[in-house]
């Protein structure tokens, strides 16, 4: 379980960087969207990983799983969902603003290729 | 329990809740006499507490709030050290200086100006407060979403531009933040700072390899925040293009960065955490030394004032930060003396900037030749003033903070590599604002246009940022001296930890 788990949050963490780092508004809001469900899934893993565990105290040193982790994931969720939909309102207004969804507000000048003739 | 100590996270929040109901709010959030009023009630009341609370830090020991009363490190504390007062106050003073800016009109150009500088105050202040790393965390995402708003306070296209970026780039350095956070509790079982200070030294060495991947990550973070050097990119053109009050506010977003590090690996990664000890102290030097250079060719290259202050701003971090490499109480005070006037100073430069904006016509803040302005004698002594300090001449406060500075570097080695970018870094600001004044001031052109006279209350905005100059120096031996108690305190707590994690008697 641990590896799949590893790989998972490996993956989301990947994928989201891949996507921040593109030129465009839109992938960049997903990018971001998939590093905080990476995040999230990291935060929660950091309470160890138990299965049939009592939640927050077992009985005479019975597992538990650990409940601190799950309070700050929540936290974590609430702020992140709420970035996002503020990210997405200020990525609409720039697109309406500056013309263009490219990060920079403008796309960035080409070297045109000689014009055949 | 002292009570005292949440309320500078207290009453802002309050009264921004109060602005946002219909008694304060006003026509659709837009300025009003009342928002106004209400507004410096608060920044006033902060300011008062923030004395408060330095003159109880001054004389005793640091106080601890425990939230709820839960025995720490079980609950979340707020810590009130001199590290902390002395933050609190410097933030209270700079409110105060953006907000007088700010009601002289720049407040009247978009919508809950106030109450968002209140929350932007309010996470500040917590953040100083703190003394639990997640809730650092929490405090950091406060000042930032107001920030974002902040940020496009008053519109236009250049806003839009660099708040895309700004947002983008501060919500990854939130999710770093959060995998280190996620680190380092995995390893230590802990987020009370100092617990985990206590608990770090030990560690099995395959646990000290995690967390120092996860302290590793907190620089990157705080790096993010305070505009290290290859993360500082973003700084210049967002500050330049925020609204004046917000700009001078924004002044000390960059300390909280430079705070968090000494707060944090101060306390949780110092001398005394074993194999982890003084964590970052290899990776400060090149940095700062670097930060430093760039800054000072940042500073030669800029073409209009705003921009030139926001190098100025990438000046003094590196700056900072070099007195952290050197690691040494002596430096942490006279880095904390910096701090201080650093922070006002680059505030007052930026309101004064607007001012400049507002006089200049189409030229703005370029360095063009233009119309003249209305007040060129009044503003020029400003100005003049103003970048003496920033140069750090004497007599004024930068000097005695680079002198104090330049003076704790103790080997040969430390001197050899940290004496010439400061001085160097001097050297490039006296030119550059020498250049910059003798352009704004006296290349100008045709007869004199009619314009926006300087209102009294702006002036007195930037008269009031700018005097702590003057006064850092008149009182300079009561203010080292506090300052280098706050180093030594910091210093005491990394030996001590457990000083912070007082025992509740049932």
């Amino acid at each position: 379980m641990e590896l799949l788990y590893a790989l998972c949050v490996g993956a989301l963490t990947t994928c989201g960087f891949f996507l921040v780092l593109r030129s465009r508004t839109f992938a960049v809001v997903l990018g971001l969207t998939l590093l905080s469900y990476a995040v999230n899934l990291f935060l929660f893993a950091s309470g160890r990983l138990t299965i049939d565990g009592a939640p927050i105290l077992g009985q005479g040193g019975a597992p538990y799983a650990d409940p601190l982790p799950q309070a700050l994931v929540l936290t974590a969720i609430v702020i992140g969902f709420a970035m996002t939909a503020f990210v997405v309102i200020l990525a609409m207004r720039g697109r309406a603003d500056t013309g263009t969804d490219h990060v920079d507000g403008r796309i960035p000048e080409r070297r045109e290729p000689p014009a055949a003739k | 329990m002292n009570h005292s100590i949440i309320f500078p996270v207290l009453i802002p929040l309050l009264i921004a809740i109060l602005q946002l109901l219909p008694p304060l709010s006003g026509r659709g959030g837009l300025a009003s006499g009342r928002l106004r009023a209400s507004s410096l009630f608060a920044v006033g009341l902060v300011l008062v507490v923030a004395v408060y609370l330095l003159l109880a830090t001054h004389s005793g020991a640091a106080q601890i709030y425990r939230l709820g009363d839960w025995q720490p490190p079980f609950g979340i504390v707020l810590v009130a050290d001199r590290l902390a007062a002395l933050m609190l106050l410097v933030t209270a003073v700079l409110a105060l200086g953006a907000l007088l800016y700010a009601c002289a009109g720049d407040d009247h150009t978009g919508v809950y100006f106030h109450p968002l500088f209140l929350f932007q105050l309010a996470g500040i202040n917590a953040a100083f407060l703190t003394g639990d790393l997640f809730n650092l965390f929490v405090a950091f995402e406060i000042l930032l979403i107001a920030s974002y708003a902040l940020l496009i306070h008053g519109g236009g296209k250049a806003r839009t531009r660099v708040a895309v970026g700004y947002v983008i780039l501060n919500l990854v350095g939130s999710t770093v933040f959060l995998f280190a956070l996620g680190i380092l509790y995995g390893v230590l079982g802990t987020l009370n700072m100092a617990d985990m200070a206590v608990k770090i030294r030990h560690l099995s060495s395959a646990e000290q390899a995690i967390a120092s991947t996860g302290g590793l990550l907190l620089l990157v973070v705080f790096g993010l925040k305070s505009a290290m050097l290859p993360l500082q990119f973003w700084l210049p053109a967002t500050y330049a293009a925020a609204s004046a009050p917000v700009a001078a506010l924004f002044a000390i977003l960059t300390k909280v960065g430079i705070y968090s590090m000494l707060r944090v690996f101060g306390l949780i990664f110092g001398p005394h955490a074993g194999a982890l000890a003084d964590l970052i102290v290899p990776w400060l030097w090149p940095l700062a030394v670097l930060s430093l250079l760039l800054a000072a060719v940042g500073i030669m290259a800029a073409v209009s004032l705003r921009q030139l202050i926001g190098q100025l701003i990438l000046l003094s971090i590196g700056t900072l930060l070099a007195a952290m490499a050197i690691n040494n109480t002596a430096a942490v005070g006279a880095a904390l003396y910096y701090l201080v006037h650093s922070t006002l100073i680059c505030g007052a430069l930026f309101l004064l900037a607007d001012i400049v904006v507002r006089q200049r016509g189409k030229a703005e803040d370029r360095f063009v030749q233009a119309q003249r302005m209305c007040h060129p004698g009044l503003l020029g002594t400003v100005f003049f003033v103003a970048a003496l300090s920033v140069v750090g001449l004497p007599p004024l406060s930068g000097f005695v903070g680079k002198a104090l500075m330049l003076n704790a570097a103790e080997t040969s080695a430390q001197i050899s590599w940290l004496w010439p970018p400061i001085l160097l870094g001097g050297l490039a600001s006296l030119v550059a604002l020498s250049r910059a004044g003798s352009t704004l001031f006296w290349r100008i052109s045709g007869e004199k246009a009619c314009c926006e006279p300087v209102s009294r209350l702006q002036l007195a905005a930037v008269l009031l940022l700018l005097s702590a100059s003057p006064l850092l120096v008149l009182f300079g031996g009561p203010v080292t001296g506090f300052t280098g108690a706050s180093a030594e305190q910091l210093a005491l707590f990394e030996r001590t930890p457990q000083l912070l994690l007082p025992q509740v008697s049932p």
